[in-house]
């Protein structure tokens, strides 16, 4: 991220945590798209288990989005469209086997945990008003970043053990 | 996309439409700071070997300077396109540039797996209008449209 960046107003914060939604809506369906796609004999217990929590997680974390983005000052956007616009892309794609499946879900995790982490420093960086309290918003934020290090966390250490 | 990169953006866009080194003056313009700010990071970038700086011509970007350029090009039209066709945001020149900062390339290659990229991109970037051509195109005929219909 740019030195320097801030966030200074709630649509520029909407605007950021509508990009956070995609991302977790792009999680969710990837997950669940390689959960239902890939043979019973290629995914072993812990590897569905590592999905359907990714996926419940996911989805959780972008109720929460939903939740700060309706409490501020802006038009919303219909998500539904969204929705079926991953729903759409993803339909289509299937990983070749658990290792893909692995690397994929580890760039997910990453990639999330980076724009929380990016998004709370130009936040924290800013000595803008939101219509949400400042406190709330970061704590919430920073609580979505944990446990998406720890999900970084968790795929790494099955990919340590299956080398 | 961190300042480097988006000065090396710049200075490819100038180069493209000068066809030939771009002015310090006009580099200060578009990232919208003071010419002493824009020289500031010319010398970094060419510490980097990114740029060549030559006096009174203009700063020209090395072949390693092109490829970060097109780079960060190709984020930029991710952001703008995401923000055009997922997001339905008008204004998005405008909000890309805001954006542009904290969106990087891993977060844009997440973005551009929904979105339907040019294979030509980022050579249908026209520097003129700050889009890319084809979403340029898309608004021309929407307002056509709208005034058709008015």
């Amino acid at each position: 991220m740019s030195v320097g960046y801030q966030v200074t107003s709630d649509h520029q914060l909407a605007r950021l945590l509508q990009i956070g939604i995609v991302l977790e809506e792009v999680v969710e369906a990837r997950a669940y798209h390689h959960h239902e796609e890939l043979d019973e004999e290629e995914l072993d217990e812990e590897i569905r288990d590592l999905l359907s929590h990714a996926a419940e997680e996911s989805a959780e974390h972008r109720e929460r989005l939903e939740r700060i983005i309706d409490r501020l000052d802006v038009e919303s956007v219909p998500f539904e469209e969204i929705e079926a616009l991953v729903e759409a892309q993803y339909g289509q794609t299937k990983p070749e086997d658990f290792d893909g499946v692995l690397y994929d879900q580890l760039c997910n995790e990453e990639t999330a945990y980076k724009f929380y982490d990016d998004v709370i420093e130009a936040i924290e960086a800013s000595d803008a008003q939101f219509t949400i309290d400042r406190e709330e918003l970061v704590a919430t934020l920073a609580a979505i970043r944990d446990e998406e290090a720890e999900g970084v966390e968790k795929v790494t250490q099955i990919m340590e053990e299956r080398e | 996309m961190n300042t480097a990169d988006q000065y090396v953006k710049a200075i490819y866009l100038l180069q493209e439409m000068e066809n030939g080194p771009a002015a310090t003056g006009a580099l200060a313009d578009m990232m919208d700071v003071s010419p002493a700010s824009a020289n500031e990071m010319i010398g970094k970038l060419e510490s980097r070997g990114l740029a060549e700086h030559e006096k009174y011509k203009g700063v020209t970007l090395t072949d390693e300077g092109i490829i970060r350029a097109r780079d960060a090009l190709q984020t930029y039209c991710i952001i703008e396109r995401f923000l055009s066709n997922v997001l339905d945001v008008e204004e998005f020149r405008a909000e890309a540039r805001e954006l542009e900062p904290v969106i990087d390339d891993m977060i844009a290659g997440r973005l551009d797996t929904i979105v339907d990229r040019n294979s030509e991109c980022p050579d249908c970037f026209d520097p003129e209008t700050d889009a890319c051509q084809y979403l340029d195109v898309c608004g021309a005929e929407a307002e056509t449209e709208t005034e058709a219909a008015d």
